[in-house]
């Protein structure tokens, strides 16, 4: 007799907290076969390869730089707004990727979960990671024009211990991302319509984010209103870092990491719950 | 010893008919009120079997009905039934894809399913990528594949391409990749969706030998849909036969493909009378076609090498010389060539005088020769000639017999379909008593 290596049981109802967190771990290989597979494939027959990677935000900062620095005339403090810009830049696109793409979750991939089964979660955390790669190349273009900056012209930068929580900063901005998008991705396999919020409520989002303005540089309601924002913090805490320049405050962080706690809980336990049925619906 | 792998309790399955819309979100949160105050699920009291060509009133069916079965450790278990009887479902269920609405299916080991060849594959990956991608998808680890990866690549036949990239490989080229992961799959229990009905009759010959070995030497079990009742028949050792979302058969495999088979006559209209497309002069009109087996069971499909006894009705609606009646009866392909025909006057059999107007020619056939296929019956009646102006009906397509392949020479092999065929049979007369 070949031996039983487990016995599983399937019924209609499953508990709200089961969440087979032990098969995901068993699975990373999928998982690494996934971020390779979205990694690899979307360069492939492109001259220049990941080199979009740099081309993408070098671009949008020049226009960001022109369009709101020279032609706005925002404030970036000391810093120079080409860094300013890229640092902020570089925090939402992994930010916005994260949440974009897992918000599409179930959608994209209908025609590979209706036909095999594996733990579900696999496919968005696989998303994170590979945006974690396309973010690791945008923060090394950063790192290149931070250097130049701080070695060759006399800016002002002031970096400081703070930099040590850079690595956290990033995981809290993945995983909130990810929060976010596992609650969406749960409700679009029904109502559709979140889609079309997505879409542009991404984009909005930015502007709520002290990415193109320097947090201390708004007051009032609207200073209120930013700070309720959980991303606010985790950026500002980036850019305090590296610039020396901006408003660090723990208890900002401690609260944008209690919010991404709740919210990836959150979004866990609905996709969870979603991902058994969601195919006679999507 | 025989252990229990899979046990199946009163699985069903609801679906809502219709779009997915406004009026769901009405229906959830009435369920969840009815819920909420301890009560049952007021839409699965109105859900009706699911009958797909009869229009519902409720909007809700029960693709899978109350399910029972058990599959022990090495068993092959055929699952049949006509198209919309819940197979899919059920497999779907059983691999996790979706939820069951109510039921319990207990599992005891690894499964592995097999709902379609090649799942997740990318096309802008190579070929081995894709070998580790899709067996991934499928649960095997990383170290596993590439234990297998040479065994692989040698079972699919696409050595030369492992570099090149999936989209790249003519569709008969990806399918055999797709199986081959498939095939060193290794977990206890392996469900399989017609997916054998690809690629050419070499690789369907090499996959069908494969699940055999996976099944008999592996001691795996073995869960196989299929409309293919040949590959049931060579493969399964036990069979459960589907209706409407219910189990109406589990048994041995043959007993249930004949039970399979005489459902599906129903399907057939009968009645010849209402057939517009005929030629002749209508003196004589057929006015109803019949196949039977051995047992007198009416069927609407028979194994190759098999018998049939076919019965044709006719009336007369003018008077016909019968002693110089020359009746005609063809076995077409798909291609409407003659494969079979059976000539009276070529047999030389003359009817015996007969002053009914009512009748029945019974052609028995002890051994049809016919390869695997659909054959379309063509029916003419002449009177003293076989120029068109002796034709007395003519029904190019009568009636359609499947035949299906069969381990005919007792080789262990099944015949390839294919054009021809040659048997042997004798046409008599019954008079209809007025």
């Amino acid at each position: 007799m070949a031996e039983i290596h487990s016995t599983s049981i399937i019924t209609p109802k499953k508990s709200l907290f089961s969440l087979n967190l032990k098969d995901v771990f068993r699975s990373k290989d999928l998982l690494f076969l996934f971020v390779k597979r979205d990694f690899v494939a979307v360069y492939k027959q492109t001259i220049l390869g990941p080199l979009w990677f740099f081309i993408e935000p070098a671009l949008t900062t020049i226009v960001f730089t022109v369009i709101f620095g020279t032609i706005a005339g925002i404030s970036t403090g000391n810093t120079p707004p080409i860094l300013f810009y890229l640092a902020g830049l570089t925090c939402w696109n992994y930010f916005a990727d994260s949440f974009k793409k897992t918000s599409n979750t179930f959608i994209e991939n209908q025609h590979i979960f209706g036909k095999v089964y594996f733990p579900r979660l696999i496919t968005p955390l696989s998303i994170v990671i590979s945006s974690l790669i396309k973010f690791g190349i945008q923060f090394l273009l950063f790192l290149s024009f931070y250097f130049y900056f701080y070695l060759f012209t006399d800016s002002g930068l002031e970096p400081n211990m703070t930099l040590l929580l850079i690595p956290y900063l990033i995981i809290l901005i993945g995983l909130l991302g990810l929060g976010f998008g596992l609650i969406i991705s749960s409700i679009t396999t029904k109502y559709r319509d979140m889609r079309f919020l997505i879409q542009f409520g991404i984009q909005l989002w930015m502007y709520a984010t002290p990415i193109i303005y320097p947090l201390n540089g708004i007051e009032g309601n609207l200073r209120t209103l930013v700070l309720i924002n959980p991303v606010t913090s985790i950026v500002e805490a980036f850019k305090y870092g590296f610039f020396g320049e901006g408003e660090f405050n723990i208890l900002y962080l401690a609260y944008s990491s209690l919010f991404t706690l709740i919210i990836l809980l959150f979004g866990v336990v609905i996709f969870n719950k979603t991902e058994q049925n969601f195919m006679d619906t999507v | 010893m025989s252990d229990t792998r899979l046990k199946v309790e009163n699985i069903s399955k609801q679906y809502r008919l219709g779009e997915v819309g406004t009026g769901t979100l009405s229906h959830d949160l009435n369920r969840y009120w009815y819920k909420i105050r301890g009560k049952e699920d007021p839409y699965s009291l109105v859900t009706e079997a699911n009958n797909r060509t009869a229009k519902g009133s409720s909007g809700y069916v029960w693709a899978i009905d109350n399910v029972n079965f058990e599959v022990n450790e090495g068993e092959v278990l055929g699952i049949i039934g006509k198209n919309g009887a819940g197979k899919s479902t059920l497999l779907k269920i059983l691999s996790k894809v979706t939820g069951p609405t109510k039921g319990k299916i207990i599992i005891n080991g690894r499964i592995g399913s097999l709902l379609e060849v090649g799942t997740g594959m990318h096309p802008e990956l190579t070929g081995k990528e894709n070998i580790y991608l899709n067996g991934a998808i499928l649960g095997m680890s990383k170290a596993e594949i590439t234990s297998k990866l040479a065994e692989i690549i040698e079972f699919a036949g696409v050595e030369k391409y492992v570099d090149t990239p999936f989209k790249r490989y003519s569709s008969g080229m990806r399918v055999r990749l797709g199986f081959a992961v498939a095939a060193f799959l290794e977990p206890e229990i392996l469900i399989v969706d017609e997916v054998l009905a690809v690629g050419d009759a070499e690789f369907q010959k090499k996959a069908i030998g494969k699940m055999k070995e996976i099944s008999k030497e592996g001691g795996r079990t073995v869960l196989f849909v299929s409309h293919n009742m040949g590959s049931i028949k060579s493969l399964c050792n036990r069979c459960i036969l589907l209706d409407s979302g219910r189990v109406t058969f589990d048994g041995d495999t043959d007993s249930c493909i004949r039970l399979y088979l005489n459902k599906n006559t129903a399907e057939i209209n009968p009645n010849l009378l209402e057939n517009k497309d005929r030629a002749g002069n209508g003196k004589l009109l057929f006015s109803n076609i019949r196949f039977y087996n051995e047992k007198k069971d009416e069927v609407s499909e028979i194994f190759s090498g098999g018998y049939l006894k076919l019965q044709i009705d006719y009336l007369l609606t003018e008077t016909v010389n019968i002693e110089k009646l020359i009746l005609a009866i063809g076995f077409q392909n798909d291609f409407a060539e003659n494969i079979i025909n059976f000539v009276t006057d070529e047999m030389g059999i003359v009817f015996p005088k007969s002053n009914s107007t009512k009748g029945t020619f019974v052609l028995e056939i002890p051994q049809l020769y016919l390869r695997g296929g659909r054959y379309t019956i063509r029916i003419l009646a002449m009177e003293g000639g076989t120029n068109p102006e002796n034709f007395l009906d003519e029904l190019n397509s009568a009636g359609t017999l499947d035949v299906i392949t069969s381990d005919f020479w007792g080789s262990g092999k099944t015949i390839r379909p294919g054009q021809f065929s040659f048997s042997n049979g004798n046409i008599t007369l019954e008079e209809w008593k007025k």
